[in-house]
């Protein structure tokens, strides 16, 4: 054993997608710094194909995501709070280098981030009776509404909080059942593609979050204009982006949620689940119980 | 239907109606013409005859009543809940009491038989008042917060095809709430909305607080784009829904659309094949199949096809297509020569096509824009007629051999609206449902609506709901 | 339907395959079904289509009486109704049958004799349909023999709800035998007791597969009878069964129907279902005694545009 200092290893960030973990199919990269203008990495600028991988494989994920018992989806939410509680300290780490923050005060947000997984891992079998439920309608019909998951949704995360903001936008898209592309904050992604590595080890299917990191504008266009994509969360957009992408969005009626100010430590609502839910009625006649009782 | 027994006509009296020579524009509590004086006339599309003429609301007028809408806001948001139900509650009973009249005059304006005016629209119009005044005291208990607001002025443009019952949707939901409103409904049928501004006077109703601004695209385009407008709810097409989602974009515009559809009718073996084939006419013939959740494609099964086609073209062969005034009549006038242009080009393209046409022997009155019941066999999912929304009384045939191809058609469209399901076992139709991407499914039954049940679309058929408890998130600050 | 003409004949081969094939029958949704009755009440039926359809009804009534009460003096009095039903008003036309108790058919014979009026009998140990097969059969022959032109028998009931299918067929097959030549057989279900749509159906094609001319609703003699749905079902049936076998059918609503306005919508129900090949009373009749008032009433009030009122119609 030599005294030196021993040299550490660098982590190669890369993408997350369809449960895999590519470079950038551009092989481009960007720098990405530290609030004071340190290096920390190359990270992935992803390309309009890196989107276009990843709407693929959100949508192969979703029918087996959305069809998933919602027991089974709380339960996988739930371990992705385990997994990252195991790696507390490398989020610590990344989150007080990505946003500037003290040891301590990084340390609160990461908990608050593991937090709100568990939240929602809470809300996956709830939301249904919450929002859903039967109509007593005027007829001989059984009534029930639903809520179903609107599909493959892009999110753009905010690109301010980049670990707690992020969980905050993406947990309450796959807790009903969407499956995600996210697209990480452009100056911090970091959290973001580490935030991968835990999700692949979480149960949680691959392709049901899909993380890019890169130029949110460049890669949020062509996932707007995507008409396979269902859902739009535009937190990480400013004004200006954000109308352009609702115009685009517009072409095949994507839902779109326009960003808002958020305090992430606080208690989230339940609106970032219900902007990306269906509902669905379905009628049946309930029919006299014989011949003899006629309705009418 | 040559028969024995054959129909005497039983036309419902018009003289309950007492429709006047010209209408203005509703604003601010009082009938005005509009500020560059233009007018447009109203036809009844059975007969071509003028029924009124009706003033038409440009940029100016909207802005006004825009404004009065916006001042009319603030009592009107600020009364107590159990007040704004009971103004709510008097509409409704106005309804009702005038609803032989309403009956009658939307059928003369729209050409719709004057059985589903009397029986369906108008007892629903009255229906969505009587819930949603409701309502109007218990917000806080509707799952949207402890005292969730109203947004402020909603601009509302409407169709054509269910005039009245589409402004119910639309009005009755955002006072309850507490906004006021603006409402452009549309060209071809703008007297219901105009009777329904004298029920507002009836009632009682604050000034500013129904306005009805009659116009053609530019007006609903005006209303849509106005800077004071805090939610627009459009039921409509497609392509102009887009439109407005452009429009809104990047505004803080709450929106809700209700737009087009292609739903799939999924007849399997053993379905309850008698109330499969009623259902099947009642989903693409009612209201002339001009109805966005029409069950515009039929889904069967190939191993029951020949038959269920045998008993549907059996079926079709009595209905009764003519005057939409007489009682008897099952099949109306299409709503206009612009929408007769569209289902006759699209028809046309389907046997150019290659799907096979057919339509009972029927014979069409020589003035008003009438479209016999039509069916076409033979078609793929490539086909024209199965894709493209006809708004018609046009239907498409298509096959299916198992489960899992049905809900594969059935889904392979952009549109979400509507779906039908056809068998008796209980299993499959919830597994069916389960999987179809629709935000209506009936199963072994098609087109019944409810004030209480939620409607609207995935995909491109819109987003937000109307009706239940759902529909009042739209007109909520939440 | 699910099977071809050819096969039909083998449908009675066995219990099981009779089960089989009835089991295999489409479902009747309930709500569905009463839903497309009501719309077709809807029809608004006036001036020469109103006339029209009374005469039509009045020629489809059964005139009825089943009391224990009846006596040959009843009977005569109701036999001159059906042949005369409007004594002021010749041009009426006469009911389809007068219907009675098997005791009661020489005088029912003899109160219609040279009319168009035939003498249906209810037979069969009705209406309960409860005593043994040798005793429902002499109650036919006796009524054939007595110069009934109909014989309307009730089915087992017991042994339908029981799953007995082939019991219930080869007794209408025997019963139909015992009509021989002359007297065409009406096979009442009992719907009311069969209860569901889904029975109503089985019945009505183990009725007609067994050789029914007519199935019949009901008795009158319980709580529900003839109903639009449970009529328009039959109705399907007859239509159905005429398209596989072609063999035609008639349908017959009994009890319950009271009104010139009732017996109109069943006749919507006839026109809109089966078709003008069934408005004529070979195929369609009212099983009535109190309707063929309110037609006459209906009818005069046509002809004359007055209300008409109970003392200018005759109480037999």
């Amino acid at each position: 054993m030599s005294d030196a200092t021993r040299l550490s290893v660098f982590k190669t960030y890369k993408l997350y997608v369809g449960g895999k973990f590519p470079r950038s199919e551009s092989g481009r990269v960007y720098e990405v710094t530290d609030s004071k203008g340190k290096w920390l990495a190359n990270t992935p600028l992803s390309s309009r194909k890196d989107a276009r991988d990843a709407v693929v494989a959100a949508r192969k994920a979703f029918g087996a995501w959305a069809g998933a018992t919602a027991y089974n989806r709380g339960q996988i939410l739930y371990r992705i709070a385990e997994m990252l509680e195991g790696r507390r300290e490398q989020f610590v780490r990344e989150v007080a280098d990505a946003e500037g923050l003290s040891k301590s005060k990084a340390a609160a947000v990461v908990d608050a981030t593991i937090d709100r997984w568990v939240w929602y891992a809470g809300w996956t079998d709830k939301i249904a009776q919450v929002v859903g439920g039967g109509n007593p309608v005027a007829g001989p019909y059984f009534n029930l509404s639903s809520p179903e998951p609107t599909g493959v949704v892009a999110v753009l995360a905010p690109q301010k909080s980049s670990f707690l903001g992020l969980v905050s936008v993406v947990a309450p898209v796959i807790a009903t059942g969407n499956t995600a592309i996210v697209i990480a904050s452009e100056k911090s992604p970091l959290p973001a593609l580490s935030l991968g590595e835990v999700l692949a080890t979480s149960d949680l299917p691959g392709g049901v979050v899909n993380v890019l990191s890169g130029r949110t504008a460049e890669i949020a266009a062509p996932l707007a204009a995507h008409q396979d994509v269902n859902a739009i969360d535009l937190a990480g957009a400013d004004d200006e982006l954000a109308k352009e992408l609702e115009i685009a969005a517009a072409d095949n009626l994507k839902r779109a949620l326009r960003p808002q100010p958020v305090d992430y430590t606080e208690t989230p609502g339940i609106d970032r689940m219900t902007a990306f839910l269906e509902t669905k009625t379905v009628w049946h006649p309930t029919g006299s119980l014989g011949a003899s009782g006629s309705s009418y | 239907m040559a028969s024995a027994f054959e129909y005497a006509p039983a036309p419902e009296s018009r003289a309950i109606v007492d429709i006047a020579p010209s209408y203005g524009l509703f604003i601010d509590g009082e009938f005005t013409e509009a500020a560059d004086g233009k007018v447009f006339k109203t036809i009844s599309p059975s007969t071509e005859e003028v029924l009124s003429e009706v003033a038409q609301a440009g940029e100016a007028d909207v802005d006004r009543a825009v404004k009065a809408a916006r001042k009319a806001f603030e009592k009107w948001s600020a009364l107590p809940g159990s007040e704004r139900a009971k103004y709510l509650f008097r509409i409704a009973r106005i309804i009702q009491e005038r609803s032989r009249e309403l009956a009658v005059l939307e059928t003369l304006d729209n050409g719709k038989p004057i059985k589903e005016t009397r029986d369906a629209d108008l007892p629903l119009v009255a229906a969505h008042f009587f819930y949603y005044a409701g309502w109007a005291d218990k917000l806080e208990h509707a799952g949207f917060g402890p005292s969730p607001r109203p947004l402020g002025v909603a601009g509302q443009v409407i169709p054509w095809n269910f005039p009245l019952l589409m402004l119910a949707w639309k009005i009755a939901p955002a006072l309850a709430t507490g906004n006021t409103v603006v409402l452009k409904p549309a060209e071809t049928t703008p007297l219901s909305a105009l009777f329904f501004a004298d029920i507002c006077r009836q009632a009682g109703l604050p000034k500013g607080v129904v306005n009805i601004l009659p116009g053609y695209g530019d007006t609903g385009a005006a209303v849509v784009a106005h800077p004071d407008v805090n939610k627009v709810a459009f039921t409509g097409s497609t392509a102009v829904g887009k439109e407005i989602a452009r429009t809104v974009a990047g505004t803080n515009k709450k929106l809700t659309l209700e737009l087009g559809g292609k739903g799939a009718n999924i007849v399997f073996d053993d379905a309850p094949i008698d109330q499969a084939v009623e259902g099947i006419v009642n989903g693409i013939f009612f209201n002339q199949g001009q109805v966005c959740c029409a069950g515009s494609r039929l889904l069967v099964q190939e191993s029951i096809q020949d038959e269920l086609l045998e008993s549907l073209k059996r079926r079709l062969s009595t209905l009764r297509l003519g005057d939409p005034l007489d009682k008897n009549t099952d099949i109306g006038a299409i709503n206009s020569a612009e929408q007769l242009a569209r289902i006759t080009a699209l028809a046309e393209q389907g046997e150019a096509e290659g799907a096979e046409r057919w339509s009972p022997a029927c014979e069409l009155p020589e003035s008003g824009y009438w479209f016999a019941p039509t069916l076409f066999t033979n078609v793929t999912q490539a086909h024209t007629v199965a894709r493209d929304e006809i708004f018609g009384p046009v239907l498409s045939v298509l096959t299916f051999r198992t489960p899992d191809e049905a809900v594969a058609k059935a889904n392979n469209t952009p549109y979400g609206l509507s779906a039908g399901i056809w068998t008796e076992k209980g299993s499959r139709i919830l597994a069916v449902a389960n999987k179809l991407r629709a935000g209506v499914v009936w199963s072994n039954t098609f087109n019944k609506f409810d004030p209480t049940s939620p409607f609207g679309g995935y995909k491109e058929s819109g987003f937000g709901r109307e009706g239940g408890r759902h529909g009042l998130e739209a007109y909520l600050d939440v | 339907m699910p099977t071809s003409a050819h096969t039909l004949t083998d449908v009675a081969a066995s219990d099981s395959t009779l089960r089989r094939f009835l089991h295999g029958l489409p479902g009747v949704d309930a709500v569905g079904l009463e839903a497309r009755a009501a719309s077709l009440g809807t029809r608004s039926i006036k001036t020469t289509a109103k006339a029209y359809a009374i005469d039509l009804a009045i020629s489809m009534v059964d005139l009825t009486t089943l009391e224990g009460a009846d006596t040959p003096g009843k009977v005569r009095a109701l036999g001159a109704k059906a042949v005369h039903p409007d004594p002021t008003d010749r041009t009426t036309p006469a009911t389809a049958a007068v219907c009675v108790y098997p005791d009661m058919v020489p005088h029912a014979k003899e109160a219609v004799a040279g009319s168009t009026v035939k003498v249906a009998s209810v037979a069969t140990a009705f209406p309960a349909g409860r005593a043994p097969l040798a005793v429902k059969l002499a109650d036919v022959r006796d009524a054939v023999a007595a110069g009934a032109d109909e014989i309307d028998m009730v089915i087992d009931r017991g042994a339908f709800l029981s799953g007995r299918y082939m019991k219930v067929y080869d007794e209408i097959v025997a019963v139909k035998e015992a009509c021989g030549a002359s007297a065409r057989l009406k096979v009442i279900f009992e719907t009311g007791e069969l209860s569901t749509y889904d029975n109503i159906r089985r019945a009505s094609w183990l009725g007609m597969l067994a050789g029914a001319d007519f199935i019949k609703t009901s008795t009158g003699k319980v709580a529900v009878n003839a109903t639009p749905a449970n009529t328009l079902l039959m109705l399907e049936a007859v239509r159905d069964f005429r398209a596989q076998t072609g063999v035609q059918v008639g349908v017959k609503p009994a009890g319950g129907i009271r009104t010139s306005k009732d017996a109109i919508k069943f006749l919507v129900l006839v026109n809109e279902t089966v078709g003008e090949d069934w408005l004529d009373n070979h195929w369609f009749r009212f099983g009535a005694s109190s309707l063929l008032n309110d037609l006459l009433m209906q009818r005069q009030k046509l002809a004359t545009g007055r209300y008409s009122g109970p003392d200018y119609v005759t109480v037999d």
